[in-house]
């Protein structure tokens, strides 16, 4: 079908979030460079976090032959309220069972995103999707052998990590934050949509979670934290593009 | 025209593992070469976010001029996704050559326990144990060898 102003606004937002997800995620994760509690976990957060900024340079791109900016750009020159990230992905670090909680409700979100849009009718999302798809099970397939792990450790590491499922749970249900464009995206066959994802999340998370040993709040019942796909976010987003574009800001056209 | 292109590119070798060539990789999805000096090459990364992608890029760019080619275009492309089955056989053994695991082949789906006991690829047992999916750069993982107790890095499968 010929795609209307409100179906390429509506893909340019799925393509917004997505990328800004990613790359704030991406810079979060690469926090953990020097400082993960043991040397493989310090290596696997800062792979996750290449990965990470690889594939939202690639969706930049996409956004680029839409007509938006260049990629640099769109990733160095916008403030907070002008990016799509959901409030989840941009708080910072804190510990490691925050960060480590963030990951697996991150990752599996994203890993049936990119499931989902293998089918979708734009060809260049399509491509990158099935592409993304299968660098992703890596990063689910850390997440799950950690929670898994925390859970059969001690008392204190199962404590921590159900605390951090606990005060993270209605982050999480933030990053499906409706759209203005739900219908459009259907209609088109661009995305089945956010409700459509957070069910499918809902029905891998949940279970698995409850497999390792751990209790789930009530999504029927906790208030999502909205307003990141809307340009509201946290006081912890503008410090980290403060610093993200610090080399930037001093030389736009620094080359190393 | 394009198979003389494919014989030049069978010389330039990943940056990282100088033993093997960009063709036995599977990254070279498309060369177009229709009039002389003509050479439109078309790349796709192992993993997205794979630094040595853009120094491939210049690499193919410089080896092509040197070769004659006048009208040379490099690009990234995801029109193929590259998955390991696209190592050539050559290329598998070239990884082995070097010290690197070769992923094993699939059809598609694989569970990722099957890098729970990949073959070392110093005495080939199979009594090995995966010690993190994640290694010194995003195709790697790192296992260690209860056999020959040797630790060893192995090239991920990807579907």
């Amino acid at each position: 079908m010929e795609f209307t102003d409100k179906h390429v606004q509506g893909l340019k937002d799925l393509l917004y979030k997505m990328a800004d997800d990613l790359l704030i995620l991406g810079h979060r994760n690469s926090e953990w460079t020097g400082l993960g509690p043991i040397l493989e976990e310090d290596i696997a957060f800062s792979s996750m976090a290449q990965d990470k900024v690889g594939q939202s340079l690639a969706i930049y791109e996409i956004l680029n032959q839409l007509g938006e900016s260049d990629p640099d750009t769109v990733a160095f020159t916008r403030n907070a309220n002008q990016f799509h990230c959901s409030k989840l992905v941009e708080l910072p670090i804190g510990e490691y069972d925050f960060s480590l909680v963030r990951h697996f409700f991150y990752d599996h979100a994203d890993a049936i995103r990119f499931e989902m849009l293998a089918t979708t009718v734009v060809e260049p999302l399509q491509m990158v999707a099935k592409k993304f798809k299968g660098e992703i099970k890596y990063h689910t397939m850390h997440a799950d052998v950690w929670m898994k792990q925390l859970a059969e450790g001690s008392d204190e590491s199962k404590m921590r990590i159900q605390n951090a499922i606990n005060e993270t749970f209605a982050l999480a249900l933030g990053m499906f934050e409706p759209s203005d464009f739900e219908a459009e995206l259907q209609e088109a066959g661009i995305f089945d949509g956010e409700f459509v994802l957070r069910e499918k999340w809902l029905n891998k998370v949940v279970p698995l979670l409850e497999s390792f040993g751990y209790s789930v709040p009530d999504a029927t019942t906790t208030i999502p934290e909205f307003g990141g796909r809307k340009g509201q976010h946290t006081e912890y987003l503008q410090p980290l593009l403060d610093e993200m574009t610090e080399v930037f800001a001093i030389d736009p056209g620094a080359d190393w | 025209m394009e198979n003389k292109i494919k014989a030049i590119l069978e010389t330039v070798m990943d940056p990282e593992i100088p033993t093997l060539s960009i063709v036995d990789l599977g990254i070279v999805t498309g060369i177009i070469s229709e009039t002389e000096g003509q050479a439109h090459i078309k790349l796709t990364p192992t993993f997205s976010g794979c630094p040595a992608l853009r120094i491939m890029e210049t690499m193919v760019h410089d080896k092509l001029i040197e070769e004659g080619y006048t009208d040379v275009k490099v690009h990234t492309s995801f029109d193929v996704q590259w998955n390991s089955n696209m190592i050539s056989d050559k290329g598998l053994a070239a990884l082995k050559k070097h010290g690197l695991a070769p992923p094993p082949k699939h059809d598609g789906y694989f569970e990722l326990d099957v890098l729970s006991d990949t073959p070392c690829p110093l005495c080939d047992s199979r009594n090995t144990t995966m010690s993190t999916p994640f290694g010194p750069t995003l195709c790697r993982s790192m296992h260690y060898c209860n056999n020959c107790k040797n630790a060893f890095e192995g090239f991920k499968p990807v579907g």
